[in-house]
Order: C-alpha cells, then sequence, then structure tokens
C-alpha cells in the first residue's frame, strides 16, 4: 500500500531522530556537546519558523520569548528555590504570558511595522533585564548550580543526559511541529501565509490565527530558553540582545522556511560555520558573511527547501 | 437578496465607486461590463468588505454587510473568487478544498459534490495548486468557494487567459450554480463569454452606473455595447 504524503514526513523525520540518537555514541566529547547546543538553539529556530516560516511574520523581536523562558526558569530556581520541573513550567508560563501580551499589541500592526514594534518590544525587555540587575544580574547573568540542575533524580549537567534531554526536548517539538503543520490549523497558517486576503475570505478570522501562531511560536522559543539555561546552567542578558533575536532568523533563512527540519540544519551549518572560520582567522565573520550571501543567492529556498524542492516534495 | 443602496468607496480618500445600486437576487446572474480602471473589482471588494464603503448601504438578506466584519461575511453566504485566482499555492489541491470546506464548517458530502463538479481536480488530489493548469487553477478557485455552499457568488474575471474549452466549462459551471438558486454577480471583460448567460447587465464607467438593463437587450441590440464599452 502507497504511503501517504503526511505519513512519509513524520517516517522520515523520526528517522531523523534515530539518527541523532545514535550520533552520541561515535561523536567526540567536543562535538558531543555542542550537538545538545544545537538542538537547544534549533528548538528556538523552530519556533521562530512557526510564524516566520510558516504564517509569513517576520518578528524582530524572538529573544524577549527565549529570555522569557530563560528567566522565567532561571528566576523562579534561583530566588524562590523552586526544582527544575516547576522551574520549566514557570519557564514555559512566562513565554506563553508575554507571547499572548506581546502579539496582542503587536499584530494591531502588519509588514515592516510589525518587525519594528516587535524589536522595540524586544529591546524593552533587554532592558528591563539590565535595569532589574539586582534579581537578574543584569549583563553578567548568573550561574544556576550544578546541584540544581536534576529532573526526576537525573543529572543534566552530565553530557549524556544533558544530550538525551536536548534530543527529547528537540524532538517533541520537532514532531509538534510537523503535527501542527499537518492539521487544519497548520494549513490556515500557511493559507494566510500565501493570502491573508483570499483566506480572510474565506470567513477565517486572520488576526486570531495570528495571534495563535505567535502564543504557539513565543511559546515554544520559551521552552527553549528555559531548557538552555537548565541544561547549559547560565542565563544572561545577552540572550535577550537583538542579536539574539537575529540569529532565528538567519537560521532558519539558511536551512528552508517552511520546513521543519529547516531550523536545525540552518542552526547546524551556522553554528560549524563559525566555529571553524574562527579556528582559521581573527576575520572570521567575513567568510560566514560570505557564505551566508552566497548560499542566499544560489539556494534561496534554503538548505532543506532546495532539498526538498527538488527531490522530496511531500517534506513537510 | 443582496442590494447595494448608492454605495461610494475607494483607497485612501481617492473615490472609485461613485453612488452604485444594483440588486441581485436568487438564481440571477448579474454581469458588470466596464473598461479598465472603471471599478469593477472595487466594487466586488467593497461588497466583501475589503475595501470600506464611504457611505451607503449594503443590504443581505436585511443585514447590512458594511456592519459585519469582512472575515465573518463569507460565513453569511456570499463566496467571492477574485481575479488571478488566488490560491493557495503551497498547498494541494484536497488541502486547498479542505480550507474551504473548514471555514463553511462543511463535509465531505460538500467536497463530493464539488469533485463531481470538477472531476479533473479529483484526478489531481494530491497535487500542489502552484503546479495545475490555469484553467484547473480557476476550477480549483471556484470549488474552493463553493465548498462554502455560498448563496450569492462574486466572480471577478472567471475567464481570464483561460483556452476556449475551459471558457466553455467554467460558463457552463455558472449556469448549472444559478439553476440551483445561486445568485452570480459576474466582472467580465469578455462579453462573448457571457452575454448568452447573464439576466441582466450593469455597465460601469469611471466608478459610476451608467445603465442597467436585461441582457436580452443587449443581445437584441449589440450597438449598445458600442455606446458603452466601445466592444
Amino acid at each position: 500500500m502507497m504511503m501517504s504524503d503526511s505519513k512519509k514526513s513524520v517516517v522520515f523525520h523520526l528517522g531523523f531522530l534515530a539518527l541523532l540518537f545514535l550520533l552520541q555514541f561515535i561523536l567526540p566529547a567536543y562535538h558531543h556537546g555542542n550537538l545538545a547546543r544545537i538542538m537547544v538553539l534549533a528548538t528556538y529556530a523552530m519556533g521562530y519558523n512557526i510564524l516566520f516560516g510558516y504564517t509569513g511574520l517576520l518578528s524582530l523581536g524572538h529573544a524577549m520569548f527565549f529570555a522569557a523562558g530563560m528567566y522565567g526558569m532561571g528566576l523562579t530556581m534561583t530566588h524562590l528555590g523552586w526544582t527544575a520541573g516547576p522551574g520549566m513550567l514557570a519557564g514555559l508560563l512566562a513565554g506563553g504570558l508575554v507571547s499572548a501580551g506581546i502579539g496582542f499589541l503587536a499584530l494591531r500592526t502588519s509588514g515592516v511595522s510589525f518587525m519594528i514594534v516587535t524589536l522595540m518590544f524586544a529591546q524593552a525587555g533587554f532592558l528591563t533585564i539590565l535595569y532589574f540587575g539586582e534579581w537578574t544580574r543584569g549583563d553578567e547573568g548568573f550561574v544556576i548550580r550544578q546541584a540544581d540542575r536534576v529532573f526526576a533524580g537525573i543529572d543534566l549537567s552530565h553530557p549524556t543526559y544533558r544530550y538525551l534531554a536536548a534530543l527529547l526536548l528537540f524532538g517533541i517539538c520537532l514532531m509538534l511541529t510537523i503535527r501542527l503543520m499537518q492539521s487544519r490549523f497548520g494549513h490556515v497558517l500557511i493559507a494566510i501565509r500565501e493570502n491573508e486576503e483570499r483566506t480572510q475570505m474565506l470567513g477565517y478570522d486572520v488576526h486570531f490565527h495570528k495571534w495563535m501562531a505567535v502564543i504557539a511560536s513565543g511559546t515554544m522559543a520559551a521552552v527553549a530558553g528555559a531548557a538552555y539555561a537548565l541544561l547549559f546552567g547560565y542565563a544572561g542578558a545577552t540572550f535577550a540582545s537583538v542579536q539574539y533575536s537575529i540569529f532565528p532568523l538567519l537560521w532558519v533563512l539558511l536551512g528552508g522556511a517552511g520546513t521543519a527540519l529547516g531550523p536545525f540544519i540552518g542552526t547546524l551549518f551556522m553554528f560549524y560555520l563559525i566555529d571553524l572560520s574562527s579556528s582559521l582567522t581573527t576575520a572570521y565573520m567575513l567568510i560566514a558573511g560570505v557564505a551566508l550571501v552566497l548560499l542566499t543567492l544560489f539556494l534561496p529556498q534554503g538548505l532543506v527547501g532546495e532539498w526538498r524542492r527538488k527531490m522530496m516534495p511531500w517534506l513537510t | 437578496m443582496l442590494e447595494m443602496r448608492s454605495v461610494s468607496s475607494g483607497y485612501d480618500g481617492a473615490r472609485v465607486l461613485q453612488e452604485v445600486s444594483l440588486s441581485l437576487s436568487a438564481g440571477e446572474i448579474v454581469c458588470i461590463l466596464g473598461r479598465n480602471g472603471a471599478g469593477k473589482t472595487t466594487m466586488m471588494k467593497t461588497i466583501m468588505g475589503l475595501i470600506r464603503a464611504d457611505s451607503g448601504q449594503i443590504l443581505y438578506h436585511g443585514t447590512d454587510l458594511l456592519d459585519v466584519p469582512p472575515h465573518q461575511i463569507a460565513g453569511l453566504g456570499i463566496g467571492y473568487i477574485p481575479q488571478g485566482r488566488r490560491l493557495f499555492s503551497e498547498l494541494t489541491v484536497a488541502e486547498n478544498l479542505e480550507i474551504g470546506l473548514m471555514a463553511g464548517g462543511k463535509g465531505n458530502a460538500t467536497r463530493d459534490k464539488v469533485l463531481g463538479m470538477f472531476p479533473r481536480l479529483a484526478e489531481r488530489l494530491h497535487q500542489r495548486a502552484n503546479t495545475l493548469s490555469g484553467g484547473e487553477q480557476q476550477m480549483l478557485a471556484t470549488g474552493r468557494a463553493l465548498c462554502l455552499e455560498p448563496q450569492m457568488l462574486l466572480l471577478d474575471e472567471p475567464t481570464e487567459g483561460l483556452q476556449p474549452s475551459m471558457i466553455a466549462l467554467i460558463r457552463d459551471t455558472v449556469v448549472a450554480l444559478k439553476e440551483t438558486g445561486v445568485g452570480i454577480l459576474l466582472v467580465e471583460q469578455r462579453v462573448d463569454a457571457v452575454l448568452s448567460i447573464a439576466d441582466k447587465v450593469m455597465f460601469l464607467e469611471n466608478g459610476k452606473s451608467q445603465d442597467i438593463m436585461p441582457a436580452s437587450t443587449l443581445r437584441e441590440n449589440p450597438d449598445l455595447l458600442k455606446k458603452y464599452i466601445g466592444v
């Protein structure tokens, strides 16, 4: 019996997750650690992709959602003595609430104005973190003690468990994204990206769907932020800076906007591009910049996007 | 019944449509004729709430559409197929139809009815919309609007860029819909494609309604077309 396109896509991504699981047994310690970090950052990029890649809304303020999750978890653990589980939940809720509030206000605008408004909100969030330095430790940030980074008796600072936790988070969010985009709700988001006016004419409340997309996107970014702090033991204002709002945009563009795996491939590519070029020269950003320009010129749909166009049209 | 009463509308202060009045009953085909820039598309967008009217009333079964948010107008039973088809190109044929079905809360029976009208779509259910031919895209755009089971259908230049066999198919579909009681407002540049099926014709020039007459009058006096639109 022929497998449907959506099933093929699910099987392919499950296979990819199995590959990531197996990689931990063969990777050297350095790359093992890198891959765990990349999976968490790719989860952040996947959240961004829901809004940008699937819904067509370009935000320049996603660092505030990442930071909301990171500080929601870090502050409750540090100042309220919460454990990792409730801390993660606090990060998730913080991200959900911040994205609901910011989305409600920012979606009163569209296009370039939406980009500027999200950027301004993120800058306001960044400055708020610096202003309340007494609790957040401002620019310096704060460390989450190794003894606190334990979930259900498992030490998440241990490289093996950290890798597995990152893989679990990445895997859950990847499958959730696929499920979401194969659902009717996901199809409406894609329809909005393709033609907002037409979607409205079919009877959909476009504003409401876009708001839901901001919340889903922001909450996933926040979960990644909380996981980053938990797995790597640090929360700092840098993660709320404009740089961390630009990163997911680049990762998604490189990997392929509107593809489930694009954010991971983009993050992986850029992480190692900077890592390798910085070992060659101090002007590594120049190399990275040239590579990015070439990729954007010759693979405008991103790595996975081009791959899908040429070989796997059924890929979600 | 859909009724426009002295409706004026436009873009950023520039008035395009000026005090236009028109009525469309169930099972009736009204064709809007006019040169490029006459305000035909603006008229359709105004009915659908995409352009807010500056004055007048648009009544649909007693409800003034000017008080209804644009996304709720389709739910009242008014379908709109814009010029250029505007499909969701990255979605498959099945997914495009599903979006229409879901919006109208309709199920498989409606889907089967639509596919019965356009069997070619049934053969291409899993094909992405951007890989369809122009005629198939028009079928899909029409099929998707029909998934809402509208009582009134606004069609903006449905035959644009289509080959004669497709034009005939679209014309037959419009006639079939009329026979089921759907009221159709049709904007066309190709007079020959629609004159034989229209009940009423409205001439629009510079945003103003020049005349409304039975289509039979035009069929009997083709010279009138020259007077109004220079054809």
